[in-house]
């Protein structure tokens, strides 16, 4: 049998549309409230359901018939979502629909037909409801990811300490994306600059556990092809521990507990001693 | 002994090993652990959570605080359904690895913590219990 629900979405469309702005009205936050492509955007969305649900099947929300409703939702969340809007309120847009067509249903229909067709209605609407929860989601999770493409970017400063000594603080997690790119930066530096020596800073890492340790020695000995010797500073009490827990033998590299430290036994391996001005 | 709170998190992906080791440094930090403790069980956590994500093709991890008297301590449990360990003794050696890793995981791991259980059979996946206590 076939569902009732677009003739009425038909034939009671602009009270149902008048009904449902209402709704909104009421149910929104003051930020949505004040968007104007909602009267614009609400009546699109009556005729896109009332064509979909009379096409097909009014439980496949899934299906090549919703198409266009999905598009349609799946835009409006991304959009609003980018404009800071809740999700809540977002998911509301299509739950707010409810009441407005259930009392059509009711006016229209009775006995069992108005059961079904109500079972229906709420059940197409709940998914078409999540369906924006799931897009929003989408939505956040790209944003995270760029910020994390940006942060990779951001986070690998190779710095010149003096004539021949490259400084390399690190901080965060150093994972295997990270890694690679602190590496690169490194290496470019130490090529562009003649350093000889690079301070290795790991006071911003929070864990060494045996695959940062294996980085860190690769990224050693890397700069050690390249004529330039690692100093690892930074070693915490903690993380000193823990590494010799975990039996990471750092070989013959150089670490130091600050970076001051580092610096003072690079400045002497060039030759360089630093002492107080004398007042003349 | 009671179990205070008990919390599980998903690994499946790089990003999980992140969040679990900065739950067990929370959980940690609520049960009173001084700094070495702290990280001694965060890098215990970020050895094996890696291990569920690289061989084990993914898995959970349940956060237990434990209190035995006086004693406060921290459980974890990782679970994966992956191809288990056919040779645990070896996996267990100083520099054994299957991958490219420096082989220090599971043995290094052992020794950050004060209790190590290892369950696992081909085929069927892998559980790994290791407890700290402060």
């Amino acid at each position: 049998m076939a569902s009732h629900i677009p003739d009425i979405l038909r034939k009671h469309n602009s009270a149902i549309l008048t009904d449902w702005l209402a709704e909104q009205a009421r149910s929104f936050s003051r930020d949505t409230r004040a968007r104007d492509d909602t009267p614009a955007l609400s009546a699109r969305f009556l005729g896109e359901l009332a064509d979909a649900t009379a096409k097909g099947n009014v439980d496949d929300v899934d299906g090549e018939d919703f198409r266009e409703i999905r598009a349609l939702l799946e835009d409006l969340s991304r959009q609003r979502g980018l404009a800071g809007i809740s999700p809540r309120d977002t998911a509301m847009f299509v739950f707010s629909l409810k009441k407005p067509l259930f009392a059509r249903l009711r006016q229209e229909l009775s006995g069992d037909a108005l059961v079904d067709e109500m079972w229906s209605a709420t059940t197409l609407l709940d998914r078409l409801g999540l369906l924006t929860t799931e897009a929003f989601q989408r939505t956040r999770e790209q944003i995270i990811e760029r910020q994390q493409q940006d942060m990779l970017e951001l986070s690998t400063p190779v710095v010149k300490l003096w004539r021949g000594i490259l400084a390399l603080p690190m901080i965060g997690t150093l994972d295997s994306g990270r890694t690679q790119i602190v590496m690169e930066s490194l290496l470019q530096k130490i090529a562009e600059t003649e350093a000889d020596v690079a301070i290795l800073d790991i006071t911003g890492v929070p864990t060494v556990d045996t695959l940062v340790a294996q980085h860190l020695l690769k990224t050693v000995a890397a700069a050690r092809l390249m004529g330039a010797d690692c100093i690892i500073s930074g070693v915490r009490p903690q993380i000193a521990q823990t590494m010799v827990h975990l039996a990471i033998d750092m070989g013959d590299v150089t670490t130091k507990a600050s970076l001051a430290d580092a610096f003072a036994h690079a400045l002497k391996r060039q030759g360089l001693t630093v002492v107080r001005a004398v007042k003349s | 002994m009671n179990v205070l709170s008990d919390d599980s998190l998903e690994i499946r992906r790089d990003a999980d090993v992140v969040a679990c080791r900065q739950a067990v440094r929370a959980r940690s930090v609520e049960q009173g652990f001084g700094l070495v403790d702290q990280t001694k069980i965060v890098t215990a956590a970020s050895e094996i959570a890696r291990n569920t994500l690289q061989y084990g093709g993914g898995g959970t991890v349940r956060i237990q605080k434990l209190a035995d008297g006086s004693k406060q301590g921290l459980r974890l449990v990782f679970e994966d359904r992956g191809p288990g360990i056919a040779d645990i003794a070896r996996a267990m050696t100083d520099g054994f690895t299957t991958g490219s890793g420096l082989g220090k995981g599971l043995s290094g791991t052992k020794r950050l913590v004060n209790e190590f259980d290892l369950w696992s059979k081909p085929g069927e996946g892998t559980r790994i219990t290791i407890t700290r206590w402060k």
